[in-house]
């Protein structure tokens, strides 16, 4: 074999496993193998290796048996914001302690139906909450890549899906499934090289996800190519009766969009994502992916999305608000940590003091603040306007084009411990992705270039709500037109 | 008649506003399928959703939203085609999410309307401000251990309509009647049991007090889980003498919450509005507006049942029964349809008579409910026929009606056992006539010389001579013809 199994693409191993090259366990273990050696990347919380041969033999079997999945037999990573049945779920906080549901989220059974095998529970941020990785309870995730000038330093992986986009870049898992709410798919992916897809709002059922922000939050696939995103996607997504958010919408069959022709569409470039001090880097990059487009006979237009300089402000209005009721929950009297207190009140305090961590805190705060009496319509009203506002910006775009092309991040990955001093400085990471979120719109990330210091650059496309087939096929011509072969530093051969 | 309280002062009015909870009939909860039914084992119906589970969803239960429409329909209150579920928050160990899914600024039923039914037989009409759905929170238990609380989740998540009425009542009794009729209509519409008993019914009162002839409202305080009518009125009657004192006094009121204790038949402070909750409310994200098709609300107001006040002026009206009459047979749908089988081709007054006599003392003292009557209505309705046709006199007709209770028989069999079918025989009337007279020649002398009142007297003998069995008509008749 001249690739290494865990080298491939979905949508190479499931040739291979067709062919019967090799078996969903062998895949499996070469994947567990690659998991043991790459520890110290702490991408995942749990690591499930028996569950994970138990279910890649019964793939084997039912492969034998022609009953085969659309991801039959590949071994991917579950953000450990996933209920798992039987399996410790944790949301990478203290509060979640020996919490292990006695159910499975819609997504990760949807993709155990199309065959896949869950090779453990990949570490994130806290609850979701962060942009690069560092407030997991369980420790931060490093990413595998290194930068030339200065190979010693640790980089964080992005986030909050950091331990999703280390895994797929460092190849120990052939894909993992993300959450995003700002951008907690599409920045990693953006850190890490590899793709990510938030997919539209609804077009996923958040049933037994565990909640950040009930109305962006949204599941979608992290992989290493635009055609295993589109078979991932297909295998997550379809309505749930069990989420009232959850579009009874068909789930088409995302691999026939990827026709590589965009000849005549028209490619939105939206001014207001070019501000004063975007680095030149960056927006060289852009530049670029706008010129493939080009080559490839779409057309580009400039647009405007005037109201996008709310879109941070906004979202951390409205995320923090949904997120100080959605983890109210916590209260150390059904399921999880709890520290005894003389009272209900003390108990509530030590187990809430001592279970979720400082980011958590922090929102939980802001959010029970802009729903206060007499802040409610100053802060969360006036954020609900300016979030309508946005989002009637890109359905006035989208008159005009048919996808949007953005940079995903304001820069590559940083060191460890940096952009902390602030949490503005963190927060403006998700500067490009969050309006996308804030409209509900289907944004998707992927590696289009290298920085100057050799660490991986995406580009975003954005696409009309529901229409995940075009992102997808604009994604996959640039994917061809990149060329993006680079592997990080720290993998496993 | 106006009420009033007199005080130190001047004579002061009591304005009453009522929040009444009425828990939804529904199999399952408002948004989850767990049971809902009464008296279960402790946390044996819960779901995973009312137990506040990480990443579990509301999905909102399609009964209880047109349980809602009916009662709305039934108020002649407007259905609003679009509502929003929001969350109130508050931490509680009985409420799992920390958060109860309540429908806030817009709920799904606006402005309607009661009757009241006073027992003067006069009418008054009191509005609804609002009727909005929400979840029922678990209960804690704190007398099961000496320092745990326990907690149970079976109700948590069950259905409740919130009905809140305008500030129009002015009396305990206005307030008193104000219950009755709603929970007459919402078991007419099968939308609650109304059982106050079993906290299927439960009652917030908002009471405030002002001098006679004062137009604004002053400062309101809200006595909360008031648990039976007789506690409302209670409540209401303390509440309003209080807060009279307090402003006699020099005081003012606060805006609070007060807790009535039953024992001691008072109100207490619960926390003041310094210490209220700041609820938080916004619109739920996990659930879409609920929005209505008007046609399917059409055909449940198609659907709804006649109700209290349309059958109470039909009963007048058809029947040809009193108000008062109507609206104490109209009050339970069970008792109306037994009444409507006794009269069907009979006399509805005398129907009338029976059942709110004979047959509610005798369901009273049997401790019988209108589902399990100690008389059947056709066999009450076959002893009306008895008397109808003159088989039967009305003093036999009440002692047939025990006799009914004892052994169970219809009526017509029980004349035939017992020989109770009355004289129609003038011969044996008369001849019964005869032996009194001859009998009493004294009382006879007294009549004749000018006392009347003897002539009862005369008719009691006679009627003890035949067992009660002659016809009282021709026994009156016999009788003036013969004394002369």
């Amino acid at each position: 074999m001249t690739t290494a199994l865990t080298d491939l693409t979905i949508a190479g191993a499931l040739d291979g496993l067709a062919k019967g090259e090799f078996t969903a366990v062998e895949l499996t273990e070469a994947h567990l193998r690659a998991m043991e050696a790459a520890r110290g990347l702490n991408a995942f919380i749990t690591e499930t290796p028996d569950l994970a041969l138990e279910r890649a033999r019964a793939s084997d079997s039912r492969r034998r048996g022609g009953q085969i999945g659309s991801m039959e037999g590949i071994p991917i990573g579950m953000k450990d914001l996933f209920c798992t049945e039987g399996v410790r779920t944790t949301a990478a906080s203290h509060i979640l302690d020996g919490f292990t549901p006695p159910y499975e989220s819609t997504v990760s059974a949807n993709l155990i139906k199309a065959g896949a095998v869950m090779l453990g529970k990949t570490n994130l941020d806290e609850f979701a909450m962060g942009s690069a990785n560092i407030t997991s309870h369980h420790g931060p995730v490093v990413s595998p890549w290194r930068r030339r000038s200065d190979p010693g330093v640790d980089l964080v992986p992005g986030g909050s899906s950091g331990g999703s986009a280390a895994a797929v870049a460092a190849r120990l898992a052939m894909a993992a499934t993300g959450t995003d709410t700002g951008g907690s798919i599409r920045q990693p992916a953006s850190f890490c090289g590899i793709v990510g897809i938030k997919p539209t709002y609804g077009r996923c059922s958040r049933w037994g996800v565990v909640a950040f922000a009930s109305s962006l939050d949204q599941a979608g696939p992290m992989t290493r190519t635009v055609r295993d995103a589109a078979i991932m996607l297909g295998a997550m997504a379809g309505h749930d009766p069990k989420d009232s958010t959850s579009a009874p919408i068909a789930v088409p069959d995302f691999t026939k969009a990827l026709t590589g022709e965009v000849r005549g569409l028209r490619i939105g470039v939206p001014r207001e994502y070019r501000p004063e001090g975007l680095a030149p880097e960056i927006a060289a990059l852009w530049d670029q992916g706008i010129d493939w487009l080009r080559q490839a006979g779409a057309v580009p237009v400039e647009i405007t999305l005037p109201h996008t300089r709310h879109a941070l402000a906004t979202y951390y209005i409205v995320a923090p608000a949904e997120a100080s009721s959605n983890l109210a929950r916590y209260d150390g009297v059904r399921f999880g940590l709890r520290v005894e207190g003389k009272t209900l009140d003390e108990l509530y305090r030590k187990t809430r003091g001592e279970g979720f961590g400082k980011e958590v805190r922090r929102r939980i705060l802001i959010g029970t603040y802009v729903l206060s009496a007499g802040y409610y319509d100053a802060y969360y009203a006036k954020a609900q306007k300016l979030r309508s506002l946005i989002a009637r910006d890109f359905r006035e775009a989208f008159e005009k084009v048919d996808v949007i092309l953005t940079p995903t991040a304001p820069s590559a990955a940083f060191g460890l411990g940096e952009k902390t001093d602030n949490p503005i400085t963190m927060y403006l990471n998700d500067v490009f992705t969050i309006p996308t979120s804030l409209a509900g719109l289907p944004g998707l990330s992927l590696p289009a270039g290298l920085s100057a210091d050799g660490l991986p650059l995406g580009l975003q496309l954005i696409g009309r709500p529901f229409d995940e087939e075009t992102v997808l096929n604009v994604a996959g011509v640039m994917e061809s037109a990149a060329g993006f072969t680079a592997r990080p530093a720290r993998v496993e051969a | 008649m106006a009420y009033v309280i007199e005080g130190e002062t001047g004579d002061w009015e009591i304005v009453i506003g009522l929040e009444v909870h009425a828990q939804v009939i529904s199999k399952a909860k408002l948004f989850s399928g767990a049971a809902t039914e009464f008296g279960a084992e402790p946390n044996t119906q819960v779901s995973f959703v009312d137990a506040g589970f990480p990443g579990m969803l509301p999905v909102i239960n399609e009964v209880c939203v047109e349980q809602a429409v009916r009662t709305g329909l039934g108020l002649k209150a407007a259905i609003n085609e679009r509502s929003v579920f929001a969350r109130k928050n508050y931490f509680y160990a009985d409420l799992p999410n920390g958060y109860q899914i309540s429908q806030y600024e817009q709920p799904i039923v606006g402005n309607g309307e009661i009757v009241l039914d006073m027992p003067d037989g006069s009418s008054r009409t009191v509005g609804i401000e609002r009727l909005h759905l929400e979840q029922d929170a678990g209960k804690s238990l704190h007398d099961q251990h000496a320092t745990k609380s326990f907690i149970d989740l079976n109700r948590a998540g069950v259905a409740l309509m919130e009905i809140v009425s305008k500030p129009d009542l002015r009396t305990p009794e206005e307030a008193g009647a104000y219950l009755r009729k709603l929970r007459s209509i919402l078991r007419y519409l099968g939308s609650c049991d109304g059982n106050m008993e079993e906290g299927s019914m439960r009652c917030d009162v908002n009471v405030s007090v002002r001098p006679v002839g004062e137009a604004e409202l002053r400062t309101r305080a809200e006595v909360k889980n008031v648990n039976s009518m007789r506690f409302v009125m209670q409540a209401i009657e303390y509440e309003a003498r209080r807060q009279i004192e307090v402003y006699e006094t020099g005081g003012s009121v606060v805006q609070e919450t007060r807790l009535f204790d039953s024992g001691k038949g008072e109100t207490r402070s619960m926390r003041s509005k310094e210490h209220a909750h700041d609820y938080r409310y916004f619109p739920d994200p996990d659930l879409l507006p609920l929005v209505l098709d008007p046609a399917w609300v059409e055909a449940i107001k198609a659907s709804l049942p006649e109700l209290p006040d349309d059958k109470k002026e039909r009963f007048v009206r058809d029947w040809g029964l009193t108000p008062y009459d109507a609206g104490v047979l109209v009050a339970e749908r069970a008792t109306a349809d037994f009444f409507e089988t006794v009269a069907t081709g009979r006399d509805a007054k005398l129907a009338a008579n029976w059942v709110t006599g004979d047959f509610f003392a005798a369901m009273n003292r049997m401790g019988r409910g209108i589902d399990n009557p100690p008389v059947s209505a056709a066999d009450l309705g076959g002893l009306i026929d008895l008397i109808s046709d003159n088989t039967i006199s009305g003093r036999i007709a009440k002692e047939l009606f025990e006799l009914m209770i004892e052994t169970g028989k219809p009526p017509a069999v029980l004349v035939e056992e017992k020989g109770l079918r009355q004289v129609t025989d003038t011969g044996a009337i008369d001849a019964a006539i005869a032996a009194v007279l001859e009998k009493n020649p004294d009382k006879v002398a007294e009549y004749k010389s000018g006392k009347d009142k003897l002539f009862g007297f005369f008719v009691g003998q006679v009627m003890k001579a035949t067992q009660g069995k002659a016809n009282p008509a021709l026994v009156n008749d016999i009788l003036k013809s013969r004394l002369g």
